[in-house]
């Protein structure tokens, strides 16, 4: 099912005469309004209606998360606050966070897109939408929860948390689809198996997963352990949030970008250029009809690539393959985007620790886990020899991450010098999720 | 009248402790006690030695985190109730003890209690009041 048939399935040609317009657009609203973009094209020695052709997408200087971060809070918005009807941010203190606002129009679009999320999956008024994405300055909850008041359906904003309630609310209230990170679907079927909940018999029929990244496998396992078809959805919200892509259920391959909102491009991530279509390298977003937040080649250092052959479902917006990696150190975990810099800084601020660290992140059952390794200096023994100092410096480390990166840790002190070395180099972060085992 | 230990941070996992011994045994330094407080992923090892900067000098070297915490030893007769009369007049002094550990000497007539307390300088005054032998570090290092 297509929710907008009219733009959906533009042909090509159409499509991209509509994302060109669009674009000359919204280069010259950020270039005239947004002091950011004015100063780094005419760094790049670079007039908007320089670009006549989607071709010329390359001579446009890229937009960074760092760009972002150092116009905290609001200095990349292109609308008199008075406009603005909400704001969202990425998870982070100060140093990290992206403050992004919306206007009344751009909650409409937001809405619309992740509407057709919905429709794509398969979903009518008739359904009832268990949300379990969380509620707050992340986009998750209030996207998906937009999107489904749209479509008509009936929404649960559960939010995140609390699983005991949400496994009743599953049985009670009989959802017919789920929406959470995939990694919180299958801890709530753990919990349900332990509590004798058969998760099959559950109304549940689709489940629309996102917010970190997951394979194939996990799909296996989901679609199993829940009897849905699960469904694989894309968005950041820097760039707008959920709703930005999804997987149709007739394809179940591959996430349509909807690109008479977006234009989506691959680069090689060191390089910069623009790869040929088909070839990995990482995401880069152009909005093309946000007032408030416009964002000019945004690099996601999300990696995957374009899925040429055309979609079953009828859609002639291209489609990303699952994200299979960042070209940062970044990781996600529980739906939550962790910078090794986030980390780094909250260690730097403890005297008795370092310099050298680790992260190791890891699944235990369902659940995904992160352990900050860190070596202690001569000054964690300075004063009496106590044990207990030391399970307090612990408990600081773990109170400092839950502050800054808004999920628990586990801390481990290790002796100095007894991290792994990588060439001279400690290897930041160990992933043993082995989220991606028989691909590449 | 405190004495030095060395404290030692060390993980919890095998070949640890039998690194530290190695270097100790080495570099021909004796162990006259010694204690370990652990949790399960670190400890602490405590050390009273024959030669205190010799000892902590080597495990530097050997990449350890060492300190030198000054802690209290007293000697008491290793009888019943020897214990009991130091934490009596310790406790009288609402002074709290952070950790000890003990050991008899050669002789075997008496035990030597090693003591981290929350306040050493009221500690060793109590003691001395109440005619309890509080050592000194040559003594304790040469026994």
């Amino acid at each position: 099912m297509i929710y907008n048939e009219d733009f959906e399935t533009l042909p090509r040609e159409v499509l991209e005469t509509l994302q060109l317009k669009r674009l000359q657009q919204v280069l010259q609203k950020a270039y005239h309004t947004v002091g950011f973009y004015k100063k780094s094209f005419d760094a790049a020695g670079l007039r908007p209606d320089d670009i006549k052709n989607l071709s010329d997408m390359g001579r446009i200087p890229v937009t960074t998360k760092k760009d972002l971060v150092d116009n905290y809070p609001f200095g990349l918005f292109a609308v008199p606050m008075s406009n603005i009807v909400r704001l969202h941010a990425s998870s982070g203190t100060k140093d990290h966070a992206a403050v992004v606002g919306y206007t009344k129009r751009d909650i409409e679009t937001w809405s619309e897109l992740m509407t057709r999320c919905f429709v794509a999956a398969g979903l009518t008024k008739n359904d009832v939408i268990h949300n379990a994405f969380g509620y707050g300055l992340f986009t998750g909850g209030l996207g998906v929860h937009y999107g489904a008041e749209r479509l008509g359906a009936s929404v649960i904003p559960i939010s995140g948390g609390n699983t005991k309630r949400q496994l009743m609310i599953l049985q009670d209230f009989g959802p017919t689809t789920l929406c959470s990170t995939p990694s919180y679907a299958l801890n709530l079927a753990e919990h349900g198996r332990a509590a004798g909940v058969d998760m099959r018999s559950l109304k549940l029929r689709v489940g629309i997963f996102g917010g970190e990244p997951w394979s194939d496998t996990m799909r296996e396992q989901l679609e199993e352990t829940f009897d849905i078809k699960a469904l694989n959805i894309y968005g950041l919200t820097e760039v707008m949030g959920p709703g930005m892509s999804i997987e149709c259920i007739e394809g179940r391959n591959g996430m349509h970008v909807f690109e008479d909102h977006f234009i989506v491009e691959i680069i090689h991530p060191e390089t910069g250029e623009v790869l040929p279509p088909g070839e990995q390298g990482e995401l880069v977003f152009t909005t093309l009809t946000k007032e408030a937040f416009p964002l000019i080649r945004y690099r996601t250092r999300d990696l995957s690539r374009f899925i040429m052959e055309p979609c079953r479902c009828g859609r002639s917006h291209i489609r990303i393959d699952r994200i299979t990696g960042r070209s940062d150190n970044a990781f996600s975990i529980r739906g939550v985007t962790v910078y090794p810099s986030q980390i780094e800084a909250v260690l730097k601020g403890i005297k008795e620790l370092g310099p050298r660290y680790q992260l190791i992140v890891d699944r235990v059952g369902t659940m995904d886990t992160l352990e900050i390794q860190v070596e202690v200096n001569e000054k964690i023994l300075s004063d009496s020899g106590e044990v207990k100092v030391l399970q307090n410096i612990e408990k600081l480390i773990a109170k400092d991450m839950k502050d800054e990166l808004g999920i628990s840790v586990k801390t481990k002190l290790v002796e100095p010098n007894s991290l792994q070395h990588l060439e001279g180099k400690v290897e930041r972060v160990i992933d043993r999720r082995n989220i991606w085992p028989s691909e590449q | 009248m405190k004495v030095e230990q060395i404290s030692i941070f060390m993980e919890n996992k095998p070949g640890s402790l039998e690194n530290v011994t190695r270097i100790l045994k080495d570099a021909d330094i004796n162990i006259r006690t010694l204690s370990l407080a652990d949790t399960s992923d670190f400890g602490i090892l405590r050390l009273i030695v024959n030669d205190v900067d010799a000892a902590k000098k080597v495990l530097k070297e050997n990449g350890f985190t060492v300190s030198r915490t000054t802690v209290i030893a007293v000697e008491v007769p290793d009888q019943p109730g020897g214990l009991h009369r130091i934490m009596s007049v310790i406790a009288a002094q609402n002074i709290n003890v952070d950790y000890l550990y003990a050991f008899v000497e050669k002789s075997g007539e008496n035990a030597v209690i090693i003591f981290r307390f929350n306040d050493p300088d009221a500690a060793i005054d109590v003691l001395q009041k109440n005619n309890f032998t509080v050592l000194s570090g040559e003594k304790l290092y040469s026994f």
